[in-house]
């Protein structure tokens, strides 16, 4: 495809740190390279402003491959903006026009915090990790790798689950700021596995109990986590996470 | 001169690593609480050590500088990881896979290491199933394999295109079991900027918040890095941005000697670059070499498209140079015959820098064999090729839509461009067979030592490494040291500490100080093309040389012009990135010193004046069969050279070949 430059007008989120209001504000870049990832384009704009002695525009980037989770823009008011199972990082200046606003916030979430500008604090989804998201085994007990056959579909499904990369799209994109697909996925993948068996109940009781001590919202089905994931993670892992959870209750022994 | 000790348990192959852990002292369990150890770095290696010490009972502390320990750069690795199961009853063996990895490094790499690898490399694939890592598998629900570079054995295990983050995730999970029970505490945006040495031994790390910019000082018995690999100094890479030598550069400094810090991985196949705007460039997994061809025009300055370029016209010069591996010869080779072909003018695209790698045969192989299993007796084209682009789809999709991301081309209708890029570093800190450093109480482990690879690492070789030393290696080897030191703990508070503290604080308010006209960025950009212009896949001593002063003169532009905007007591993305653009300028002199000792060409260490009549590395076995281990001595480029001597015992080392 071949390039093209094109002028574009920013609206960009500046919050000096936590306890800050924050403001948009608003810069011109001219003769962008279509060729450019969006990050690229910003990495253009934190030059000019470094330049012009004024601070650079914070995110958070890591990989630029779209696996680390890292990147974290919520883009014409959609996360990770306008390309469905595309991150922040992948996105390409190829999908914008000559003379297009785009407006760039940080995720908003009560719980995902802003600590600078566009870079949000997501350690709540690491809390709900340690609270239940492994399975028990200690380095050197394992059997056989082979010693249990796992079927293809069920391994695949697994897998279709584990892709979440952790990034706080789903968070993002829900009216009411819910954890569920994040949480699900995790509890999907091992209630998939014989060798997430024996932890089962125990593991989705802790994961919800931490992910509504972290003050995430209740989902209602909206399916918006779903739809903005970068990775298009299915809300059919909610519906098995609730089954397990129901089933966990019904025989918990925890008060 | 200090005395290098590999510490290589005598012995024969096979039981050298046996007998070395029973004669490891121990720790008893209720002792093991009364020890701290700061684990640096949370990719494979860190992840699975932190969390392999804490069951053992240890008191572990971990840092990283991402804002979780699952992001780091492990979590990219697409293809792979090795390990002799022989679960496909092709022949492979521990052996086997020790002589291939030995073997593909060229003959740099010390035996009873690679031989100890290949041996737990069979515990690793049991460990992460068990742990929920969902691996690829036959409809039988046994594990799959596939093929990878430098070996005729199918012994790759893989979780489609995202096997390293299957297998971070799964480590990251081993952490959370023990953070949740307390043994792991872990703190995140934090960045190492000091290794504490005390009376000689290695005892904590100076840190710094990256939210709030305080400097902290934490203590510990040992001290293990696991930060990875420092291949960005070249700027333009497949590694994460973050990705940096600082921390063991900061050791290096404190005493901690480099090794074959020369040896640099530069990978065959990733998308090429397309402007001066890049920031990264992206990998083409390996496992893509299984199904696809690679080949160039065979006429030069060829400007047609691809698809209207006729069989008879193209050269697949893998298979014509390497008819026993083709396209599956190791990295190094699939890497130079491509810069050959490119320099010969046989390149393609825009730049010419690039060559094909091509789908089609295996859309057609796959789609036969498709309509073979649905029972289509004739099939057309048409049909051949949907279902085979829908195996290759199933096989390498997240690649395959990575490539579309970045360049808006279709690569199931024509073939990818691709091009070489740095994308692994096979040098690191010097290590012993117990993975310490020659500091005493500091370790490293997975791409930030030097252990296993010599001069070129095998595809899906990373991934093994880093979950050996840390889940089965380090666990055993560091309670031999920690078994012969003091339990009391130790004080953050001593003079060694508060002087590196102020030193690390020091440092920060100078590069904020300068506030010349140089961003980090142009500096860092430059820096980048001196390293792949001078030190990148031909090195020459006259490039070497002038390479070395223009690096001498960047650092100096650095120190008296560099721009910091901001302060140091808040979140500070520029002052993050000039501390470790600082460190790469002087880290990648001494790869240009190293290159420039070692008169030879050996794997991923090109010398152009040292090759064969068809163009292959010629090793010079009697002057350079030794670890370059370089020693610091008060001022950059001037460290001094320790030799430690590679003794094959079991295997003769011979001219490689892949013919
Ligand atoms: C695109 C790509 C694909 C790859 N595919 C494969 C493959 O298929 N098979 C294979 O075997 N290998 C592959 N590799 C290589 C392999 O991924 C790496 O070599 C390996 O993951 C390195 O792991 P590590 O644990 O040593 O370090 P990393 O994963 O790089 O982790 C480094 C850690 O150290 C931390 N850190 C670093 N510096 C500091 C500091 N100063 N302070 C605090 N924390 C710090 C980081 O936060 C991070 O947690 C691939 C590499 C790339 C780039
Ligand atoms: S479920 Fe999707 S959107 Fe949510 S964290 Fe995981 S990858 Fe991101
Ligand atoms: S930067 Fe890693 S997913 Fe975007």
């Amino acid at each position: 495809m071949s390039e093209r430059h094109i002028n574009i007008k920013l609206k960009v989120w500046r919050q000096k740190n936590k306890s800050d209001k924050g403001n948009m504000e608003e810069y011109a870049l001219s003769g962008v390279s279509t060729d450019m990832s969006f990050l690229e384009m910003m990495d253009t704009l934190n030059e000019k402003l470094t330049k012009e002695d004024k601070q650079p525009v914070a995110f958070d980037h890591d990989c630029r491959e779209g696996i680390c989770g890292m990147c974290s823009m919520y883009i014409n008011g959609q996360p990770h903006g306008p390309l469905k199972g595309v991150t922040t990082c992948q996105l390409h200046m190829r999908t914008f026009n000559d003379g297009d606003t785009i407006v760039v916030e940080p995720w908003r979430s009560a719980a995902f915090p802003v600590l600078k500008d566009l870079i949000v604090d997501r350690t709540a989804f690491d809390r709900i990790q340690h609270a239940g998201g492994f399975i028990s085994i200690n380095t050197g007990a394992a059997p056989d790798a082979n010693a249990i056959p796992v079927p293809k579909e069920n391994a695949d499904e697994a897998f279709l689950a584990a892709q979440c990369i952790g990034c706080g799209a789903c968070v993002a994109a829900c009216k009411n700021s819910s954890a569920m697909l994040f949480t699900a996925a995790k509890v999907s993948q091992y209630a998939l596995l014989p060798q997430g068996q024996a932890e089962r109940y125990r593991r989705v009781e802790a994961m919800v109990a931490q992910m509504d001590k972290e003050g995430f919202g209740a989902c209602t089905n909206t399916g918006a986590c779903s739809a903005e994931c970068p990775k298009e993670i299915s809300i059919s892992h909610i519906a098995r996470m609730n089954r397990d959870y129901l089933g966990a209750k019904s025989t918990s022994n925890a008060i | 001169m200090t005395a290098l000790n590999s510490k290589i348990p005598a012995g024969s192959l096979g039981d050298k690593w046996k007998n070395h852990k029973f004669n490891l002292k121990l720790v008893n369990p209720a002792n093991k609480r009364k020890y701290d150890i700061i684990v640096v770095g949370t990719g494979l290696a860190g992840a699975s050590a932190a969390a392999s010490l804490a069951e053992l009972g240890y008191n572990v502390t971990t840092f990283c500088f991402q804002d979780s320990p699952r992001r780091a750069h492990s979590i990219a690795a697409q293809g792979g990881i090795n390990a002799a199961k022989n679960y496909k009853n092709d022949g492979d063996s521990v052996y086997r896979l020790f002589y291939d990895t030995l073997k593909g490094g060229d003959y740099r790499a010390r035996e009873a290491n690679v031989h100890r690898l290949a041996e737990v490399s069979v515990n690793i694939i049991d460990q992460c199933v068990a742990q929920g890592v969902p691996f690829a598998r036959e409809y039988g629900g046994l594990l799959d394999n596939r093929s990878f570079g430098g070996a005729q054995v199918s012994r790759t295990f893989y979780a489609k295109g995202q096997t390293g983050q299957q297998l971070l995730l799964g480590a990251y999970s081993a952490m959370n079991k023990n953070i949740n029970s307390g043994g792991i505490k872990s703190f995140t945006r934090h960045e190492i900027l000091d290794i504490v040495v005390v009376d000689g031994q290695a005892r904590g790390v100076i840190a710094r918040d990256m939210i709030t910019g305080e400097v902290t000082r934490h203590s510990a018995h040992a001290v293990v890095l696991c930060t990875g690999g420092y291949g960005n100094v070249f700027y333009l890479t497949t590694y994460a941005r973050g990705s940096s030598g600082t921390a063991i550069w900061r050791a290096h400094k404190k005493g901690a000697m480099m090794a074959n810090p020369c040896y640099t991985q530069i990978h065959p196949t990733c998308i090429p670059v397309t402007g001066d705007h890049q920031s990264k460039l992206t990998l083409m997994s390996e496992s893509l070499r299984n199904d696809g061809r690679i080949w160039a025009p065979s006429k030069q300055g060829d400007t047609r498209k691809a698809n209207e370029i006729p069989e008879s016209e193209r050269d697949y010069y893998l298979e014509r140079r390497y008819p026993a591996f083709g396209n599956l010869v190791p990295r190094d080779i699939a890497s130079r015959a491509a810069k050959e072909r490119c320099d010969a003018g046989f390149g393609v695209g825009t730049s010419k820098l690039a060559v094909y790698l091509d789908y089609a045969s295996a859309v057609e192989r796959y789609g036969r064999q498709e309509a073979g299993k649905k029972g289509i007796a004739n099939p057309d084209q048409n049909t051949i090729e949907t279902l085979g682009r829908e195996v290759v789809k199933a096989k390498y999709g997240n690649l395959f839509d990575m490539y579309t991301q970045i360049t808006g081309e279709n690569p199931y209708k024509e073939p990818m461009r691709i091009y070489p890029a740095v994308h692994y570093t096979m040098g690191g800190l010097w290590v012993d067979y117990n993975l310490m450093t020659s500091i005493p109480g500091l370790y490293a482990c997975g791409e930030a030592n030097f252990s296993d690879h010599g001069a070129n690492r095998l595809g899906a070789s990373a991934l093994m490494q880093g979950l050996a030393d840390g889940y089965f290696v380090l666990p055993y080897t560091i309670g031999d040291y920690l078994a012969g030191t003091e339990r009391k703990s130790i004080p953050n508070d001593t003079k060694e500490f508060m002087d590196a503290e102020k030193a690390v604080k020091d440092e920060l308010n100078k590069l904020i100080s300068i506030n010349g006209k140089s961003t980090v960025h142009e500096i860092q950009r430059e820096l980048g093309l001196i390293m792949w212009n001078h030190c990148g896949m031909g090195r020459t001593e006259s490039g070497l040389k002038e390479g070395i002063s223009k690096m001498r003169a960047l650092k100096d532009q650095f120190q008296k012009d560099v721009k910091v905007t901001g302060t140091n007591e808040e979140l500070n993305q520029t002052l993050e990135k000039a501390g470790r653009v600082a460190d790469f300028l002087e880290l990648g002199e001494l790869m240009m010193v190293d290159a420039l000792n070692r008169n030879e060409s050996c794997g991923g260490h090109f010398r152009e004046e040292y090759q064969t009549e068809d163009g292959e590395a010629l090793r010079d076995d009697a002057n350079f069969m030794y670890a370059a281990a370089w020693e610091w001595t008060g001022e950059s480029g001037k460290q001094k050279l320790n030799k430690e001597d590679l003794n094959y015992e079991f295997v003769k080392p011979s001219q490689r070949s892949y013919k």
